[in-house]
């Protein structure tokens, strides 16, 4: 599908050959911190009156929340990645973030949350198993297969939470949600949490940015986080580093391959979806019990796609969808804290971007694409000039138009698994 | 050769019914698992869906579901996923009520306005999916999906006091203009004191035949199945799959506009926050059901709303209609698995048959042979 296909047949990390669209860490490194410094001038350039709008883009707050918006995001971005992988499709995966969410409520209100925990993943690995069954063994479409998963996990837990949580109203219990759980612990790490916000609050130029960026990444930080943090350098570790890993995504570059190795394609097949759906239900049971403590009905509010839009920005690859997540959990947390004028003040911010990019397209002689990107930019300008704020209404669109114009930027430069989406019948090359 | 063909549809009907009784298995598992007499619900269901007021509810229901099967089957029929119908009506009632309650023109002017309108909101929404797949590579699932969301933001900031909504002072209901009394479309006296059929009712049914026709008469049908089996091969036989693709995003779209208007032309005759939502969702699983055939879609459709009109007599009974979500997943995960192995096995039958009958040939050939010889 994508030109450049064959520059990215090796796929260890790092390693990335030279026209490869992969970008190495000091690349990201480099543009995190050409953000940051574009940031800090805008906002020397903008004047008081739009000072803390721009100060808020990289306050501790708004890191933290958007560190807090990202895991769920990312997990099912990772649940999207183990199925994807093998070569299975997973639209499932915001029906199986709902199983985890119903789940992990309903554990973990008799119990403890961490029994919740356990139960929103099993919860959603039952989803996974329900796909396997569907596309593995029978061989159904993997859309249409993931889209009766949906309707069925939300029908199923509508009508349970209706049968189980309604009896329990002296408790907080209605038909849309259910009663509230323990907290699940978190960790701030001493002193630099508070020697960061005191940094912040001076309001240097840089510096305080800096520390804001910092300081939302080590306060208050979900023990569940820290765990979602360790599955993604685990399934790093077991899907490019063990002969497991080889097999499993061996079975979705080409299945008949590695069957012909004696690799059991079903059983692999089965395995991915099935972790799959177990950290969709994982990233369901975040938004239940770290985000709200409680099972509440449209929850997820369609965070299963955008967590597969992140993967698909990520190019496959987990590093990637950590960065996709990070940046749909940042747009997705703005309408959290006031973000009429954070979103405006970012307005700046992307079309300097845009701008920067359409020059690179001049440059690189694509007129057209060049004059669109320009375009694009100048009208942001003007849109920014030309109004105060944006209105709250209209912040919770950030995520999803974020989500579109990534992928409309991005989308040409990926390569996905190449079996992926194809049926796959034992046999089917003899 | 006939015999054959009776066989196929012997196995085509298989299919729905083999799932209908396994979902209906299933549902009956999970109302016993939950302290409930499964079968007993099954009968309330029924007594109730087949009185003549619910036959009337359940026709009008079913004409919004079926334009929703079949602006999802036109995507379905070339594989392309518009999971975006569901942004793609609401947007375009919404912008139909705003254009019908502004104007005061005769309704033989206005009605078809109206829905031309809705129209034309819906391809546009849709559009933007099919030129980002067709120029930019991307998938249209996430893509229609996040317009999804869009949609329905921009809807509730319209949606507001002094934007382009007012405040009934006396309701406390923020809506559109209503529609003046001339655009309301005709609607059909289904006798004694029973609330009166949609008229649109006919406007879906033209839209079938011409969903029917489209598809399975003309040129531009064939190409867009073509491209459904085979896009490579599409392509190789001198199909512009990139334009079929931004033309069947229109016409979904087209026909996603459609699905809003029996509501708002024959029933609120304005737009309220509580104008039916997720109905394109409801489509996906109608245009499954149904095999993307605009009659089995039309059985669908009605299967649905019968469904629907069932489950809202349980809970006078000491049921909860929440089941019949239970009952519709399970329905739509069955008969695509359904069909899937019946698809299958008529496949297995029919190599099977080749393959005899060429056995049989080869047999004959050698005894000619020994007689030969």
């Amino acid at each position: 599908m994508s030109a450049t296909a064959t520059a990215t047949k090796s796929t260890a990390p790092g390693k990335a050959p030279k026209r490869g669209p992969r970008m190495s860490v000091a690349t990201v490194l480099l543009i995190i911190a050409g953000t940051l410094v574009a940031l800090s001038v805008l906002r020397a350039l903008a004047g008081a009156t739009q000072a803390s709008a721009f100060e808020n883009i990289t306050s501790s707050g708004q890191i933290g929340a958007a560190l807090s918006m990202a895991v769920p995001i990312g997990l099912a971005g990772l649940g999207g990645l183990w199925a994807e992988r093998a070569g299975v499709v997973n639209i499932g995966l915001e029906g199986m973030m709902i199983l985890g969410t119903f789940f992990g409520a309903w554990a973990g209100y008799q119990t403890n949350p961490w029994v919740g925990v356990l139960a929103g993943v099993l919860g959603g690995a039952v989803g996974g198993l329900v796909h396997a069954i569907a596309t593995v063994t029978f061989g159904v479409d993997h859309i249409i297969s993931g889209v009766a998963i949906n309707i069925l996990a939300l029908g199923a837990t509508t009508y349970l939470a209706k049968r189980w949580f309604e009896p329990l109203s002296d408790i907080g219990g209605s038909p849309k949600q259910s009663p509230q759980v323990d907290d699940i612990a978190s960790f701030t790490v001493p002193g630099l949490s508070d020697g960061l916000a005191t940094v912040e609050n001076h309001h240097w130029f840089l510096v305080s940015d800096l520390a804001g960026l910092l300081g939302g990444l080590v306060t208050d930080i979900s023990a569940l986080t820290i765990v979602s943090i360790l599955l993604f350098a685990g399934t790093f570790f077991v899907l490019w580093k063990t002969s497991f890993g080889l097999r499993l995504r061996s079975c979705g570059e080409n299945p008949t391959a590695a069957e012909s190795l004696g690799v059991n394609v079903y059983l692999y097949k089965y395995a991915a979806v099935v972790v799959s759906g177990g950290l969709a239900g994982l990233g369901g049971v975040f938004l239940a019990l770290v985000r709200s403590h409680i099972y509440n009905e449209g929850q997820t509010g369609g965070r299963g796609y955008i967590g597969l839009a992140a993967m698909l920005f990520g190019n496959w690859r987990p590093g990637g969808l950590a960065m996709g997540a990070g940046l749909f959990g940042y747009s997705d947390a703005l309408q959290l804290r006031n973000g009429g004028a954070t979103v405006h003040a970012l307005l700046l911010l992307v079309a300097l971007g845009l701008a920067l990019l359409a020059g690179w397209r001049l440059y690189r002689k694509r007129y057209i694409a060049g004059a669109v990107c320009g375009g694009a930019a100048v009208l942001l300008v003007l849109w920014y000039a030309l109004t105060d704020t944006v209105a709250n209404d209209l912040v919770p669109a950030t995520p999803y138009i974020v989500t579109l114009l990534v992928m409309g930027l991005a989308a040409q430069r990926l390569r996905m698994p190449k079996a992926n989406n194809k049926p796959y019948r034992k046999g089917q090359g003899t | 050769m006939k015999k054959f063909d009776k066989e196929r549809v012997l196995l085509a009907v298989a299919a729905p019914l083999l799932a209908l009784v396994a979902a209906f298995l299933l549902t009956a598992l999970v109302l016993a698992a939950t302290g409930k007499a499964p079968f007993n619900a099954f009968g309330i269901m029924f007594d109730y869906g087949i009185k003549s007021d619910s036959q009337v509810y359940i026709l009008n229901k079913a004409t919004t579901y079926y334009l929703a099967g079949l602006a999802v089957a036109i995507g379905f029929r070339m594989n392309l996923f518009n999971i975006g119908v569901d942004g793609q009506y609401r947007l375009a009632a919404f912008f139909a009520a705003v254009v019908g309650g502004a104007l005061k023109l005769p309704g033989l002017v206005q009605i078809p306005l109206i829905i031309l309108v809705a129209m034309l909101v819906g391809a546009m929404w849709a559009s933007i999916a099919g030129l980002l797949k067709v120029y930019r590579g991307v998938s249209e699932v996430i893509s229609t999906i996040m317009l999804n969301s869009l949609a329905g933001i921009l809807v509730s900031y319209l949606l507001v006091d002094g934007r382009l909504a007012e405040l009934d002072k006396q309701t406390n209901i923020v809506s559109t203009e209503p529609l003046p009394a001339s655009s309301h479309f005709f609607t059909i006296p289904a006798g004694g004191d029973l609330d009166p059929v949609f008229g649109f009712i006919v406007v879906a049914a033209l839209a079938g035949v011409g969903f029917w026709f489209l598809l399975g008469r003309t040129r531009f049908g064939f190409d867009l199945r073509a491209v459904g089996r085979s896009e490579s091969a599409a392509q190789a036989s001198g199909v512009d799959v990139k334009r079929m693709v931004l033309t069947s995003m229109l016409l979904s779209g087209g026909m996603a506009g459609l699905i809003g208007m029996p509501t708002l032309l024959n029933d609120t005759h304005q737009f309220t926050s509580d104008f039916p939502q997720g109905i394109g969702f409801t489509g996906i699983a109608i245009a499954l059901l149904g095999r993307n055939n605009p009659v089995g879609i039309a059985l669908a459709a009605v299967l649905w709303g019968f469904l629907e009109r069932g489950a809202n007599r349980l809970e006078f009974e000491g049921y909860d209609k929440e089941i019949v979500g239970v009952m519709q997943g399970v329905i739509v995960l069955c008969v695509v698995i359904a069909y899937e192995l019946v698809r299958r096995y008529g496949l297995k039958r029919q190599q099977q048959r080749v393959g005899a009958e060429l056995a049989a040939q080869a047999r004959k050939g050698e005894k000619k042979k020994e007689v030969a010889v």
